[in-house]
């Protein structure tokens, strides 16, 4: 009797204390829900903050004439005309050189290398490039470009900048589409007498065409964005003028004369006008962001869905 | 009688194909080695280039002085060469990116791997994807006219440049980088450490922070390293929003200038070629190479390690 009563006595104020001490950890982990819910909730609030204050300073300047007038003093009348133009052409030499340069290299490391010093040399070289911040590119740019292959302030330098600056990524994604490709295709293609070229050409690459398509686009998505790297060889300069045309009507019908033409592009454009102190400039400044983050939000847009049909449509 | 496979394979004409396909097979085989190597061409021509324009910046000024001085006005007379100031600027606001994607971004992660309901995470996941892809110019536009003007509120002495908003931009930033790096490596902590918590008792919170954290614990740290040297190389943010005034503060209130921002700086001017002014911008940015080196072979350890755990 005496000894139940204790029993009873002993237990009860523990079971309380453990129910409490569960009420009180679940309570704990609710908690924590709530605020890793706050937490990414707070990251895209910023974001659509960012968004819509872009979207309410810069849209009601966005017109036809702002796309199709040269930077001006007057800032009723500036417009994007050659930063957009600039862009273009900038990233055309970027494709040019980044796509076949990084697909090979992707080809190469993916399919050819050797286990070797070297191969390890050049896979831990692409990781740490994609490490170097892109303003060291631009003093790449500045000294070797500019100054030791005299290329000067073009858009040849701006685009082999970025598109050495991309060129990781491109390297990294073809890669990771080659080692998406079953063995067995590559088997059954030697197996028919194909060559090793033969196969990577006609049934490896068309395969993973798509993954690949999905990494430029990344990449490019990238490079439109950004300014330091292209500010570093000089490109912020008041351009009121447009690069001769690549079209010509006489033989041989075009010309490569762009290539050398000063420039600028949408980041740099809009920089310069946020770093001027009149209001009415920071007005074309969200224009010019509007234009660039739905330039570059369509791109990484389509990337992301490109990759999810891809994932989505072949099952080997 | 003889074997036509084999009179096939003995004749010249077969012999010739054969040794024309090797040929073209090898030539591809060194066309795709070299654009490999272009990217060690690449690391190559940066760090020469970085080197040979600041060693002779360094026959006029000594190492010495570059690596101890507390005054950074190259521009001035007399000109003063010490990095300290750029190095301030830049790792105070690279704190502040921090002491905002470090938090933000791991109970993000957290959440993300052991809170949230599949469709939730394959939701949100793009979208942190499409952050990422935000011009920094864009952001330093956000810090300078928006951030900036809502922390006057709060602060009324706040200066229009200040470390602090383009600091909090930045974390904004990375967070998304560092939360889908720690999610990937808390999603391979293995099923039964999980189970075998939750058998003893323990709730999801009590999982997620006491067995699955620190099963990824080394993963998780190379994301926070990754972070901190994106924000050490971050330049547009900074260079629109942090002001250019190279002093040394451990305040995030004041204003001042980081190693990326003093390179634009300079670069908005016309550098003549061959100047003190235009080499500084190189051993500016070789201080700038070797801060994130040291943080990408930490994080390259911290990773390989993580990866021989399981």
């Amino acid at each position: 009797m005496t000894v139940k009563n204790l029993q009873q006595q002993n237990q009860t104020p523990e079971l309380e204390e453990l129910r409490a001490n569960i009420d009180r950890r679940k309570l704990l982990s609710a908690l924590f829900a709530v605020i890793g819910l706050l937490s990414i909730l707070a990251g895209l609030i910023v974001i659509l903050a960012l968004v819509i204050q872009l979207a309410v300073e810069g849209i009601p300047r966005l017109s036809w004439q702002f796309f199709t007038s040269f930077p001006s003093s007057d800032p009723e009348m500036a417009g994007i005309l050659s930063a957009w133009v600039g862009s273009f052409l900038v990233m055309l030499v970027t494709t040019a050189a980044a796509v076949p340069l990084g697909i090979a290299a992707g080809i190469y490391l993916e399919e050819y290398a050797r286990k070797d010093w070297l191969s390890a040399l050049i896979e831990i070289n692409v990781t740490n490039l994609a490490g170097v911040p892109s303003i060291v590119y631009g003093l790449l740019a500045l000294g070797f470009f500019n100054y030791i292959l005299n290329l000067g302030e073009s858009i040849l330098t701006a685009g082999l900048t970025l598109g050495l600056l991309i060129l990781p990524v491109v390297i990294v994604t073809t890669r990771e589409a080659l080692r998406a490709i079953p063995d067995s295709l590559r088997e059954a293609a030697y197996a028919l007498g194909a060559s090793k070229w033969r196969t990577i050409w006609d049934h490896v690459l068309p395969y993973s065409a798509g993954s690949i398509l999905t990494g430029i686009i990344i990449g490019l998505s990238r490079a439109i964005g950004e300014t330091a790297p292209l500010v570093t060889i000089g490109a912020l300069t008041f351009i009121a003028f447009l690069p001769p045309s690549p079209i010509q009507p006489e033989f041989p019908f075009f010309s490569l004369e762009w290539l050398k033409s000063p420039f600028t592009v949408m980041p740099i454009q809009m920089f310069n006008w946020v770093s001027r102190p009149e209001i009415e400039f920071q007005v074309n400044a969200a224009a010019a962001g509007v234009v660039l983050v739905f330039m570059t939000l369509t791109m990484n847009g389509l990337a992301i869905y490109l990759r999810y049909r891809f994932r989505k449509g072949i099952k080997w | 009688m003889t074997d036509p496979f084999l009179s096939i394979v003995g004749s010249t004409r077969f012999t010739e194909r054969k040794v024309s396909r090797e040929l073209k097979e090898r030539a591809i085989a060194t066309v795709l080695f070299l654009a490999a190597l272009v990217s060690v061409a690449t690391t190559v021509a940066i760090m020469w280039i970085l080197i040979s324009e600041s060693i002779q910046l360094f026959q006029h000024v000594s190492l010495w002085e570059f690596l101890t001085g507390t005054e950074w006005a190259p521009l001035f007379e007399p000109p003063r060469y010490g990095i300290l100031p750029l190095v301030c600027g830049t790792l105070v606001t690279s704190g502040v990116a921090l002491f905002v994607a470090v938090p933000m971004g791991t109970i993000a992660a957290l959440y993300l791997t052991e809170f949230a309901s599949p469709r939730l995470r394959e939701a949100v996941k793009p979208i942190l994807e499409l952050l990422a892809g935000i011009p920094t110019v864009v952001y330093g536009y956000f810090a300078l006219l928006f951030v900036t003007p809502l922390l006057q509120l709060l602060l009324p002495e706040l200066p229009g440049f200040n470390m602090l908003s383009p600091g909090l931009v930045m974390g904004i930033m990375i967070t998304p980088l560092i939360s889908s790096i720690s999610e990937d490596a808390m999603r391979a902590v293995p099923l039964e450490l999980r189970e075998g918590s939750y058998a003893a008792g323990a709730t999801r919170f009590q999982t997620a922070w006491k067995v699955v954290f620190p099963a990824a614990i080394s993963g998780i740290s190379a994301s926070y390293i990754l972070g901190i040297s994106r924000a050490v190389g971050e330049t547009m943010i900074v260079a629109i929003a942090a002001g250019l005034q190279p002093i040394i503060t451990l305040n995030p209130l004041d204003s001042a200038a980081t190693i990326t921002a003093y390179i634009v700086q300079v670069s908005l001017g016309d550098i003549p070629h061959g100047t003190p002014e235009y080499q500084t911008i190189f051993a500016a940015g070789l201080t700038l190479v070797v801060i994130t080196l040291i943080f990408n072979i930490i994080g390259y350890f911290l990773s390989r390690h993580y990866r021989e755990k399981y």
